[in-house]
């Protein structure tokens, strides 16, 4: 199990600065879930964790940062599943997962008995295993995304990052995704990080929530600490209900505007 | 994935069987021990010419397509061609005739830096003004860099008409008139090309799933790119330099392989060294056998059976991967 902490960091695409100065550690095994409107600065922190975006500030998984270290070691300890994957639809789904695995292979090496047996292994757990020689682009949206999820788990990286995994999928496969991710993180004690749009389904997994608003954190804590009326109204321009249900959940429910 | 690895034993096999036959074939009759030193001076070096050409450009034409993401692209589409037959004119036009004792033929070089600068600029252009991965852009890049390459090469020409037969029939390419001096000359290239493109087909499978989910996956693309795309336009030039401007090749024999033995860089680089090399075998074989005296250049051949086999390439993956 692996912390991850963001000291002062602020993201920049050009000129630009997406970010401003954010801090925050994710204690090991915890979910953390990133919360705002569109262009809020969410992806942006995400892609700063994996390297693909220039930022300032130290981000640090176990108090060791990941700027001085090699692609390779950084994709071993941080794995990312993009909002939208490209999955070529010509790849059959082992060979995609076996992508996962090329941290451990060196430049001009080839795969493993090892990488092939721990690649089954992985679509063994996410009842995926028959699935194998099928190619990505015959299989349903849901089953894509869990396949996204295997590739990242056959990457074994303490820290799962994850950009609006459920935005493309149904009501069903959102909820089967979502707990296909807590059952890993328990399983795994995988750290989280997540950005999502729908804020029941956020404060229903995540352990915290983190608020932002064009680059700045608003507020961050837990559901019923961050879900508030006055505060959504405030900062996505929306108006809801907001029910907190015995059991702890928190429902976010919009109302209609006009008469 | 698994249970496929037959495919390469079964094209190697097709790959001599072509080599046999092509020997077998030719205006000066079948093998005999009478005609043997004839067939081993001028009919073999062309066979083995051929087969060298085809794996090169075939073996180029899938890199490409891996490095750049892009299902069209192709040393002939790309601008490499035109590039390096703009580098090779104006070794002509310098005077060919001064280069004969020197150690190092500067033609392939030359072939070489042409080729490379005219895939950077298409390159550059198609990432500037195109969605990324954008097959459309690319390839109207392409388009583009070819055409003003053309043009200069025109220009050239027209200043210096005393080397435009030689330049034409280097651009229709010499097949017909290819020693075992020309062979050698490109199998050096051609040779450190494969190796280098081979070593990296693992990684040209990481690059399927786009620059940025690569990079999360530690790979450092853009130095896998140059290196992959340099190298394939190091061997595509070399083997311009020798048979002239050959279209298709790149893109016909990648996406047969891909029909026939799935999408896999691991398996579609090598299967498209010994299938190109057998395309270019058996395409040159008309070309040989239809005329006397006037030849068929061989690229005419392949423009013959790829522009339509491209179109159907169009229609079934409809620009997408």
């Amino acid at each position: 199990m692996s912390s991850l902490s963001l000291d002062h960091v602020s993201v920049h695409y050009g000129k630009r600065t997406v970010v401003h100065d954010f801090s925050d550690t994710v204690k090991p095994g915890d979910w953390l879930c990133l919360i705002g409107p569109n262009g809020a600065g969410k992806s942006s922190i995400l892609r700063a964790v994996t390297g693909l975006a220039s930022h300032t500030g130290s981000i640090a998984v176990d108090g060791s940062p990941l700027a001085l270290r090699s692609p390779r070691r950084r994709a071993e300890l941080v794995a990312y599943v993009p909002q939208s994957p490209l999955l070529p639809a010509e790849m059959t789904a082992f060979e995609y997962v076996l992508l996962g695995r090329n941290p451990y292979i060196s430049y001009f090496g080839s795969d493993t008995a090892q990488d092939r047996a721990m690649v089954m292994n992985v679509l063994e757990r996410l009842d995926m295993a028959s699935f194998a020689d099928r190619s990505l682009g015959a299989l349903s949206g849901g089953e894509q995304q869990r396949l996204v999820i295997a590739r990242a788990l056959a990457q074994e990286a303490p820290i799962l990052l994850l950009d609006e995994p459920t935005s493309a999928l149904d009501i069903g496969h959102q909820q089967q995704a979502l707990e296909l991710v807590d059952r890993l993180r328990h399983e795994h004690g995988l750290t989280v990080i997540s950005a999502m749009h729908d804020l029941t389904l956020a404060g229903l997994y995540a352990d915290r929530l983190a608020l932002f608003h064009e680059g700045h954190l608003v507020v961050s804590g837990t559901a019923s600490h961050v879900l508030r009326a006055e505060t959504l109204a405030e900062f996505y321009g929306v108006s809801v209900t907001v029910h907190h249900e015995p059991d702890g959940t928190v429902v976010v429910v919009p109302r209609r505007t006009s008469a | 994935m698994r249970g496929r690895s037959w495919w390469l034993p079964l094209s190697v096999v097709v790959l001599l069987g072509a080599i046999v036959l092509a020997a077998f074939i030719g205006p000066a009759g079948t093998i005999s021990s009478a005609n043997w030193k004839l067939i081993w001076e001028l009919r073999m070096p062309r066979i083995v010419l051929a087969a060298l050409v085809g794996a090169m450009l075939s073996v180029a034409g899938a890199s490409y397509q891996g490095a750049f993401g892009n299902p069209l692209a192709d040393p002939y589409l790309l601008g490499v061609a035109a590039g390096s037959g703009l580098g090779a004119t104006i070794v002509f036009v310098t005077g060919r005739s001064n280069t004969v004792g020197w150690l190092i033929d500067p033609l392939p070089l030359a072939s070489f830096a042409g080729g490379l600068l005219a895939v950077l600029v298409t390159y550059m252009i198609g990432a500037a003004f195109g969605p990324q991965r954008s097959s459309l852009t690319l390839v109207l890049a392409g388009v583009a860099v070819t055409s003003l390459v053309t043009a200069i090469q025109t220009f050239v020409l027209y200043r210096n008409s005393d080397v435009i037969r030689e330049v034409y029939s280097w651009i229709l390419g010499r097949l017909s008139t290819a020693t075992w001096r020309d062979v050698r000359l490109v199998f050096p290239y051609i040779a450190v090309s494969c190796i280098v493109l081979l070593l990296h087909r693992r990684q040209l499978d990481v690059m399927r799933v786009g620059d940025d989910e690569a990079s999360s996956l530690g790979m450092q693309v853009s130095r896998v790119r140059l290196i992959v795309v340099v190298a394939a336009t190091l061997g595509t030039a070399a083997a311009v330099s020798v048979s002239g401007l050959i279209g298709f090749v790149g893109i016909v024999v990648p996406h047969a392989v891909r029909m026939l033995a799935g999408s896999s860089y691991r398996r579609l680089l090598p299967l498209s060294i010994v299938l190109g090399a057998t395309f270019l075998v058996l395409t040159d074989i008309p070309g040989r056998v239809l005329s006397t005296g006037s030849e068929t250049p061989i690229g005419v051949v392949t423009a013959f059976f790829g522009a339509p086999f491209f179109i159907v390439v169009l229609m079934r993956r409809r620009l997408a991967r």
